[in-house]
């Protein structure tokens, strides 16, 4: 296969363009899950949450404007074809896409520079989060997400051992869910990471709620897993707004990695109904 | 639905029960996070603050930028128990009502039946539709705060639940 050279300005339209559409077009699959839920809903609150809810994502697709005010912290999962070079600098061309975006595309800039002590907002939403794989090939592939903190705040880690098994994950994952109640956003995405290291679990946790809540897990018995956590999440009763009803969550995903022979990590990362991701290829 | 008019009397606060969905027409404050923090550390000291909270209804939000033409950018709730370490002092100072979403602690809860106020929840991530609601704003402090200023939001039938009555009763706990 034959070097491929890309210029540093598509990748920064690129990732720009992912930003602004993400927060003002929600996927057809949560819209959907939506639709479903307020059909299903027996309490006239329920349904109500969920009509305000539709009708808020179809504002905000008309009318090109964020569905959520909290148009998260930028976060990017890059597959990067080890033929491509890129004329520029890449990282820079990714940062200059979110800060075009946020900036341009009246889009909220929810970061600050310093975690503790100074947290003082960076003015352009930058420095995103991003997650890069090299991959074969002379592609770019670039899934973007805003990712908002109230349901951040809601997501956990746990370095459960072996022994716990299937049962113990399950038990995390609604413990999670649970303890989060209504606080994020419900109805919420439940994105999870199994295996691999510490941050491998967080990271797959959060790829996990990347991915469209009209898939499943290739592996049967994961599939089959996040069917039975979906049930169980909605029956908790806390119902869309956690104001009560059948629809708690709209999607469980899981995803997994191997791991070490003392080790079964857990991620837990909470998404909120205004699940915003969209992929190019470049 | 019912209809109340800000600021809200204590009798209009009586009528109110958990569960119970209202629109709210009139003047509020926003404030979350920093602007929390700050106001907490002045009434600490003693000192006046920047800003009128006696008798007022305070809506935890931070904005996106208001496209042209638009009043107000989307503005949904942030969530609640961030401001909940605050909340307390600033409900004995005479702070009448707070909007937010989700869970607030016993302490605040504890605050809400003592001072004789409520606890509303608006939808959050309903932004771009409340931000219909919203028809002017006006900064008033902090601006400094970006997103999290202190502003002056003028409402119309503004959409929120009962979620804390001033008898303590309390929507999520099911």
């Amino acid at each position: 296969m034959e070097t491929r050279i890309i210029k540093a300005n598509e990748i920064t339209e690129t990732v720009k363009k992912l930003f602004m559409d993400c927060n003002y077009f929600i996927g057809e699959d949560i819209m959907n899950a939506l639709k479903t839920a307020r059909d299903n809903e027996e309490s006239d609150t329920a349904k109500s949450v969920l009509s305000q809810i539709i009708e808020n994502d179809e504002i905000a697709a008309a009318e090109e404007i964020p569905m959520c005010q909290d148009t998260g912290m930028a976060v990017l999962f890059i597959e990067y074809g080890d033929k491509v070079v890129v004329d520029g600098d890449f990282e820079e061309a990714v940062q200059q896409g979110v800060r075009e975006a946020y900036d341009e595309g009246y889009l909220r800039k929810s970061v600050v520079s310093d975690p503790v002590f100074d947290r003082i907002n960076t003015k352009d939403n930058t420095p995103a989060i991003i997650h890069t794989k090299i991959v074969s090939g002379n592609t770019i592939k670039i899934t973007a997400g805003g990712k908002g903190f109230g349901s951040e705040n809601m997501s956990a880690i746990k370095m459960l051992t072996p022994s716990y098994g299937v049962e113990g994950v399950k038990q995390f994952i609604l413990d999670t869910v649970k303890s989060a109640g209504p606080n994020p956003c419900p109805p919420i995405v439940v994105g999870v990471g199994i295996g691999g290291t510490f941050e491998r679990a967080a990271q797959l946790a959060k790829k996990a709620t990347f991915r469209s809540i009209d898939t499943y897990n290739p592996d049967e018995r994961y599939a089959e897993l996040e069917k039975e956590l979906l049930e169980a999440i909605n029956k908790m009763g806390f119902g869309p707004a956690g104001l009560g009803g059948k629809t708690c969550a709209l999607g469980v995903n899981i995803e997994t990695s191997p791991t070490h022979i003392a080790g079964m990590p857990v991620a837990v990362n909470i998404c909120c109904h205004a699940a915003r991701h969209k992929s190019a290829k470049i | 639905m019912k209809k109340l008019t800000l600021p809200l009397t204590d009798e209009q606060i009586n009528g109110l029960k958990a569960g119970e969905s209202v629109l709210l027409t009139g003047t509020m404050i926003t404030g979350r996070d920093a602007a929390h923090k700050r106001l907490f550390e002045l009434a600490e000291k003693g000192e006046a603050l920047p800003v009128n909270i006696d008798g007022e209804t305070i809506y935890y939000v931070g904005p996106a930028p208001a496209k042209p033409g638009y009043a107000v950018g989307p503005a949904g709730p942030t969530s609640s128990y961030r401001m909940d370490k605050y909340a307390p002092k600033l409900l004995d100072m005479g702070l009448k009502a707070m909007i937010g979403k989700g869970r607030r602690n016993d302490d605040v809860k504890k605050a809400i039946v003592h001072n004789h106020a409520v606890y509303f929840a608006a939808i959050g991530g309903a932004a771009a539709l409340i931000a219909k609601s919203i028809k002017k704003t006006e900064p008033i402090c902090y601006e400094d705060l970006g997103t999290e200023s202190i502003r002056m939001y003028y409402v119309e039938d503004f959409p929120c639940v009962v979620a804390i009555d001033s008898e303590g009763n309390d929507v999520y706990e099911r």
